[in-house]
């Protein structure tokens, strides 16, 4: 309901005009279904004699009447149409035979990424066509095409993909799956891979300091995931991935409607990675063998006339991956000298309830109850570091949302309980830690429906290890002329952090771990606390007769305490509590146009100042392009019979160039130059749509084949001094390419 | 003494059946034709006190409200969007408020009703 409003009140200025030009293209369906040009067909305003013909590739043009809006389309043999012009190009126009009684819809879709010129916040709402452009094997690939997040690779021997955004790696993001959190704590690595690409329906990615309804520990951002509802979702979804490394994917969904309330879905997931590869020869495998089982089973209950909304989940997975040498075995290497290699097993089991009820007689009142739990077990060894951590996490929500005299002034408040507890073995030492922590919040949203509007959010805090505090966060959206969105924020965050787990690559290098703790409550060390403060500008416009968009963002966060990760000495890995500045500036420019008729190119150049006070000096985050330049194409043929069509889609980023940490100490042989070289990486994607049931598509992924030389420090001798998988800056793996296909009813 | 109390507690209690509600739901028709329309009704309707919820459905021409009757009627809201230019039952428009509104919000032409409105 929301985006066709959107759309509408986008194109209500347009027709106030009257200089456009409208045009469009009229075709027909040959015998074999495939669209062919109407020609000399008559284009005439309704009840007018002002109208023109179309030429010879059935394109025409004629001066838009703002008193008449509805344009006839007729032709010999055809049912004459007349269409509503609400927009300056029409697009295609399909007209059928007079014996063919199929009603003519003229419609544009909705865009996949949206930015919206309406809502407070800066989101930017992903649906899960943007997630079938990329390989999209789970949630950390299906940023791919997505520029607002990057998407980078932990180290070159775990391949963790892992995302930042705002120059901040994601433990300063908060991840929730339909609005609780997740990946956090001992899943902040690998968690984004435990959600599989296809069970999610949408994702929302919010640019700076979030919302306090979900906690405070988001920094630079709050990404939420949808996942697929049982209730609206198709009753079999089926999809099958194979790539030339051996990795192949199994996912499906099979949903029932028991009553016209009541759904249950059950969704799975299997991955297998069997490729020994080892393609640049340094005797390391170049992606890890690995292979996951993931369950998920679903229950949703809507009921509008009672107003009661229910889930339940309950969800299952286990992780295994194997990494090392080549010719390293498990059974009978594993924490020996023969060869190096290691393991890491994962089983988590994540429960989660939701309640929701609307007054019906009150539609603006509601209130939610949300309540999760979740185990996760990781035993893991690289090389000879031993590390396991059990992290028991129980979280519950209680929100209320009224109004204050009118909807003009809505409000949400509630409270909140978390408590998870850590228990981590790290080679010898054992830590543990369990956080506890109760919280209520308020947040105001004021429209004054001409143009203005705001959220202010505070939430007050009591927590075991981060004591009492308050969380303030504030949104501002104004419209400043048409179409033209300026909008603002600031928001705190604070959290402990997870050393181990979130810098889980130190463990495959020879690196010593020195953790400089001064005795607080988290290692040793204290807790970290950072303000954001950003803005934002959208403008949309028409250009020749298409939209375009134009937007630009800056955001700066500070850091009042961090916990700084020193990579500066080749030797170790230390960590410290932030003494002196750490910032993070980032800007964004987008374009996004539409240049041909169902042609798109979105282009973004962002820009990153990164920097932090180490004990050694203040230098730029390591391993952070300074710029990326992001391009994606994509291109779609009109839809013949039963959806039918093709889908191209090409992304290639940018990547600047990165300080890589201090290697002086090192022998020659291991010292690397003290900036990496930009370069570029390049994707693609074929689909075949051959009906709405069925599609198979083809892909490639780094195709241009960069790979970083020698992405591993002293690979021939993994337990000497110098060995460290850690400075890595581009890609390990060479060009991969996928196929695979997808059946829905 | 026991008549009495019930007396006074029939009383009390005819007494909230009588009162003006707080939530009042209430119902009625608006004329108009388009997503203008639509924004200049409730923002009308939702700026007065006493007005917490207002909605206008364009197809069915439907306007519903949740008001304070304490602090607002039915009819001075029909008054107040009147005075915006949209009619409803005994209360119409004035005609020079009416001519300035867009053509298509003109909906007192039934040929504006064929324009395309987009959808909303």
């Amino acid at each position: 309901m929301r985006f066709p409003l959107v759309t509408f009140l986008l194109f209500i200025n347009v027709l106030s005009y009257s200089q456009f030009q409208v045009s469009g293209r009229v075709l027909e369906y040959s015998e074999k279904g495939k669209t062919i040009p109407v020609a000399n067909a008559s284009v005439y305003w309704l009840s007018s004699t002002i109208g023109t013909t179309t030429d010879f590739e059935g394109n025409f043009n004629t001066p838009y009447q703002s008193n008449i809006r509805q344009l006839v389309i007729s032709s010999m043999g055809y049912r004459s149409d007349t269409i509503p012009v609400n927009r300056p190009n029409l697009g295609n126009i399909v007209l059928y035979p007079n014996v063919v009684l199929d009603e003519v819809v003229v419609e544009k879709e909705v865009a996949p990424i949206q930015k919206s010129l309406f809502k407070v916040q800066n989101v930017v709402a992903v649906d899960s066509r943007e997630m079938l452009k990329a390989a999209c094997c789970n949630l950390s690939e299906s940023f791919e095409t997505n520029p607002t997040v990057d998407v980078n690779v932990s180290d070159a021997i775990l391949g963790a993909k892992q995302i930042q955004m705002l120059g901040l790696n994601s433990p300063y993001l908060m991840f929730t799956q339909e609005n609780m959190p997740s990946i956090r704590g001992a899943s902040q690595v690998f968690g984004l891979s435990f959600t599989p690409g296809s069970w999610i329906e949408s994702i929302q990615i919010t640019k700076g300091a979030g919302s306090v309804l979900n906690g405070f520990e988001s920094i630079s951002g709050h990404i939420n995931t949808e996942l697929m509802k049982p209730l609206i979702d198709k009753r079999f979804f089926l999809n099958m991935y194979a790539n030339n490394y051996e990795r192949y994917e199994f996912n499906s969904r099979f949903n029932h409607n028991i009553t016209d309330e009541l759904g249950v879905g059950l969704y799975v997931h299997a991955n297998l990675r069997n490729g020994h590869i080892d393609d640049n020869g340094d005797s390391f495998l170049d992606t890890p063998l690995a292979n996951q089982v993931n369950l998920m089973n679903r229950w949703q209950y809507l009921n509008p006339e009672n107003g009661w909304v229910a889930y339940a989940n309950i969800q299952y997975l286990a992780d295994d991956k194997e990494m090392g040498q080549t010719d390293f075995d498990p059974d009978t290497d594993k924490l020996t000298t023969n060869a190096w290699g290691s393991e890491i097993n994962t089983s988590r089991l994540d429960l989660s309830a939701k309640l929701g009820y609307v007054f019906p007689d009150l539609p603006y009142q509601s209130f939610g109850f949300q309540t999760a739990y979740s185990t996760h077990d990781q035993d893991s060894y690289y090389g000879l570091n031993l590390y396991d951590i059990n992290h028991k996490s129980f979280y519950s929500n209680l929100i209320f949302n009224s109004i204050i005299g009118s909807t003009q002034h809505k409000f949400k408040t509630g409270v909140s309980y978390t408590h998870d507890t850590f228990g981590e073995m790290v080679n010898t030492t054992a830590y543990g830690r369990t956080d506890n922590s109760v919280g209520a919040f308020f947040e105001y949203t004021f429209d004054n429906l001409e143009g203005l509007g705001f959220e202010a959010g505070l939430r007050a805090d009591h927590h075991n290890n981060l004591g009492n505090f308050l969380t303030p966060r504030f949104h501002l959206r104004y419209s400043l002329w048409d179409k033209a969105t300026f909008r603002a924020s600031f928001g705190r965050g604070k959290r402990g952090a997870n050393i181990f787990a979130e810098n889980q690559q130190l463990f495959a290098s020879s690196r010593q771990i020195v953790i400089d703790g001064t005795g607080g409550n988290y290692y040793g060390l204290d807790s970290e606390k950072a303000w954001n403060y950003g803005v934002s500008f959208i403008q949309k416009l028409y250009v020749w007769n298409r939209v375009l968009d134009f937007s630009v963002d800056f955001y700066r966060t500070q850091f009042e305490d961090q916990i700084v990760v020193d990579w500066e000495n080749p030797r170790e890995i230390s960590f410290y509590n932030l003494e002196g500045k750490s910032y993070s500036n980032s800007l964004q420019v987008d374009l996004n146009y539409e240049v041909l008729q169902d042609f798109h190119l979105r282009s973004t150049y962002k820009f990153f100042d990164v920097a932090t006070d180490y004990t050694s000096g203040t230098l730029d985050k390591p391993l952070q392009p300074s710029y990326r330049f992001f391009v994606n194409l994509s291109y779609e043929t009109p839809k013949v019979r039963e959806g039918a069509q093709w889908r191209f889609d090409f992304t290639t980023n940018w990547l600047g160039r990165q300080r890589l940490p201090n290697t002086t100490a090192n022998p020659e042989e291991f010292q690397l130059p003290s900036h990496s070289s930009s370069y570029m990486l390049m994707n693609a994607q074929v689909t075949k749509v051959f009906s709405n049931k069925f599609e198979c598509y083809v892909g490639g992924e780094n195709m241009g084949n960069f790979t970083q030389d020698s992405p591993i420090l002293s690979s021939n001798d993994p337990f000497g001094t110098y060995f460290d998988s850690t400075l890595l800056y581009a890609p390990v793996l060479r060009s991969t390419y996928y196929a695979g296909f997808r059946y829905k009813i | 003494m026991k008549t009495t109390l019930l007396t006074l507690l029939a009383l009390v209690v005819m007494g909230i059946g009588h009162a003006q509600e707080k939530n009042k739901s209430v119902s009625f028709e608006v004329k108009g034709n388009c997503g203008m329309c639509k924004s200049r009704i409730e923002k009308t309707a939702i700026k007065m006190k006493g007005v917490k919820f207002a909605t206008w459905n364009a197809d069915t021409k439907a306007f519903e409200a949740i008001i304070d009757e304490r602090k607002c009627s039915i009819n001075d809201i029909k008054k107040q969007i009147a005075e915006v230019g949209h009619d409803s039952e005994g209360f119409t428009a004035p005609q020079e408020v009416y001519d300035n509104l867009p053509e298509c919000c003109k909906y007192r032409d039934p040929e504006t009703q064929k324009m395309d409105h987009g959808k909303h």
